[in-house]
């Protein structure tokens, strides 16, 4: 199925190191590879540090990658790229954050949030297009056009988030990447951005990378769900697949960490408890980067850095427990 | 039944910007030994206050107990001076902050942290609590708490600066131990091995807990009896499994059916519309009326009274009145249970 479905962006080894003295280099993202395809919600999943808010600012070219490619609906957007061909790449991908109190200029009325876009781009022909535009998006998003020349300290986080949403869907974009849009707003609130993101998605033909440490809510939105360690991609499938039958260790253990909200469960469940913490990105363990915490690790993990490859169809995994050749070579 | 913590009809008010805030609005609590009673909410319900309130740290101006009773064994804290309430802070009821980052002074060895509260509240010597505040690193499971006890907080990770403010609150043996928000700035996988702590501790210490979260999850791995806050009010409360299987509120289903489930498929989440109310300016009636699906004229005009559901439950809500028509809560609420 997955093979006849078009591909809008091809991530291949793409890496991001961060110089942060002399000697020392951060590897925030480390060789991750995935495609995202049309019209689909690619959840990316992990904890702090995993690089996956990197992964999403380095597609968008808020960083030049350090290695590897980033092919954006046929088109190399990972190397070098002129001022015309970022603002063109601007035009097609657009970015939701995460904190609506610090991503919106406070100086700016609403309107001219909304229109930046549009004045960027040239997209509006007139100020009167300019006006009918920027109150569709509000209509779009679920606020009223009285609200175009407010400014942003007198709206709620919730409020906030979908003016956010309106300035990355002004321009008409095909590809969003939301960066924990929700994480900093109340339960009830997260509940309806994510339906509004879900409706525009329907509505629109969107197609979303979504990055959270939510993993409920990243099952509930996604079509496939990536889960990333330390700079590495560890495990991508359906996100059926991933929460039902995950294969990687990191990924068994993070489902078993999530309290749920149900104390039946609560009380039956068994627990994988990982020791000890996430090691620093500046010097992170040999081969596999998961194996000083993992349960599960043997010899050749230290010294060999896992393949990347497919399982099952649509099912990637890096593991040395469910590579086919480890397996011949040890029986 | 005597209570080891009693809230009785406790008002704060804040004076801010020329208008009164009512942060807390005339609620009532019970606390029982050893248990943990869950206090969720949403961001401006008023849970942070309250247990403030307990805690003696109202910032006065520009917040004041307007009236109530905070009857800590039969002795009302409200009451008590300045220095009265340092003597039951941090001996007798201790609080660990949502911000592991910033609840530590940066500029002070932990161990030092650790014993400030046991020379003050417990005259140690310096030397018999520094053996103490290495047993405390040792039971909140800091590897290595000889050499540990001399390091400053910048040398531990957020996991383990969590468990440090564990043990300083913990430190004197407190009676309730008031946990604001304690793993909300943690990874899922620290806060896993935090809550396991915080269950284990309980068992060995018998502290009663008070948990402050607006994390379902959370309440369910960790909660014996919940009260649901809305508005400086408190909307619900009742055990675990009636809050969550048994609900009776509007404003609780909406909380429970607008989280997605990790163990069932839900197509769309059910959101609450509208925002919470303003407490400058609080509503007349129930707060949540204005964003009730099954608000009726009532709602609006009148507070309603407690209904007690059973010795443990009760909601204050008019559809629970008896000329009130029956409304089924939503079908994704009180299937427990997984296959």
């Amino acid at each position: 199925m997955a093979e006849q479905r078009e591909k809008l962006l091809q991530v291949k080894n793409l890496k991001k190191y961060f110089n942060v003295s002399r000697h020392d280099v951060l590897k925030a993202v480390d060789g991750v590879t995935f495609d995202v395809y049309k019209g689909e919600t690619l959840g990316l999943v992990g904890e702090s540090g995993c690089g996956k808010s990197t992964t999403g600012r380095t597609i968008i070219r808020l960083y030049d990658p350090t290695e590897g490619e980033v092919i954006f609906d046929d088109q190399d957007v990972g190397g070098k790229l002129n001022h015309s061909d970022k603002k063109k790449l601007s035009k097609r991908m657009q970015m939701i954050f995460q904190d609506p109190y610090a991503s919106l200029n406070p100086r700016m009325m609403v309107k001219d949030i909304i229109a930046e876009g549009l004045d960027i781009h040239h997209l509006a022909k007139s100020p009167k297009e300019r006006m009918e535009r920027v109150y569709e998006m509000l209509e779009t998003v679920g606020l009223n056009r009285e609200h175009a020349n407010r400014y942003p300290h007198e709206f709620s986080g919730g409020q906030r988030q979908r003016i956010g949403i309106a300035r990355a869907l002004a321009v008409d974009p095909d590809f969003i990447i939301a960066d924990e849009p929700i994480s900093a707003l109340d339960v009830s609130i997260q509940a309806q951005v994510v339906n509004l993101l879900q409706e525009l998605q329907e509505k629109q033909g969107l197609t979303y990378l979504f990055i959270a440490h939510d993993l409920s809510m990243v099952k509930h939105i996604s079509d496939r769900v990536g889960v990333m360690y330390l700079g590495n991609m560890a495990e991508l499938a359906t996100s059926d697949e991933v929460y039902e039958h995950p294969l990687h260790p990191y990924t068994q253990s993070l489902l078993s960490a999530i309290p749920v909200a149900d104390p039946k469960i609560e009380r039956s469940r068994e627990r994988i408890i990982l020791e000890g913490d996430v090691p620093s990105p500046i010097d992170p363990p040999s081969g596999c980067r998961f194996r000083t915490r993992c349960p599960f690790a043997m010899d050749v993990c230290a010294k060999v850095r896992p393949k990347w490859h497919e399982v099952e169809e649509g099912h990637w995994v890096a593991c040395h427990l469910h590579d086919e050749e480890m397996k011949t070579e040890k029986a | 039944m005597n209570h080891l913590l009693e809230i009785k009809d406790l008002n704060v008010i804040f004076h801010i910007f020329g208008a009164d805030v009512q942060a807390v609005r005339g609620i009532s609590l019970q606390l029982n030994k050893g248990e943990t009673l869950a206090i969720v909410g949403e961001s401006g319900s008023g849970k942070s206050v309250t247990s403030k309130a307990v805690m003696g740290l109202i910032p006065n101006p520009p917040g004041e107990i307007a009236t109530g009773e905070i009857l800590f064994e039969g002795r009302d804290l409200v009451k008590y001076s300045k220095k009265q309430m340092q003597k039951v802070r941090g001996k007798e009821i201790s609080m660990i902050f949502q911000d592991p980052m910033t609840a530590l002074n940066p500029t002070m060895k932990i161990g030092k942290q650790i014993m400030e509260g046991l020379i003050k509240h417990q005259s140690l010597s310096k030397h018999d609590a520094k053996k103490r505040a290495i047993e405390l690193l040792q039971l909140v499971g800091i590897p290595n708490p000889e050499k540990r006890v001399d390091e400053y907080p910048h040398q531990f990770s957020g996991g383990m600066r969590q468990r440090v403010v564990i043990a300083i609150a913990l430190a004197c043996n407190p009676k309730i131990l008031i946990a604001d928000e304690p793993t909300t700035a943690l990874d899922v996988t620290i806060q896993a091995q935090i809550l396991d702590l915080m269950r284990d501790l309980q068992e060995k210490t018998g502290t009663a807990i008070i948990l402050i979260t607006h994390d379902l999850g959370v309440v369910a791995n960790l909660a014996q009896r919940v009260a649901v806050m809305y508005g400086g009010k408190i909307v619900e409360t009742g055990t675990l499994d009636e809050i969550f299987y048994n609900p009776k509120h509007p404003y609780t289903w909406g909380l429970l059916s607008s989280m997605p489930k990790l163990h069932a498929k839900t197509d769309k989440l059910l959101a609450i519309p509208g925002t919470p109310p303003d407490l400058s300016n609080p509503p007349k009636g129930c707060p949540f009326a204005p964003r009730c699906p099954h608000a009726m004229k009532v709602c609006t005009e009148h507070m309603p009274a407690y209904t007690e559901l059973s010795a443990t439950q009760k909601a204050a809500c008019w559809l629970l009145d008896e000329r009130a028509p029956k409304v089924d809560p939503p079908t994704t609420i009180g299937v427990g249970g997984e296959s």
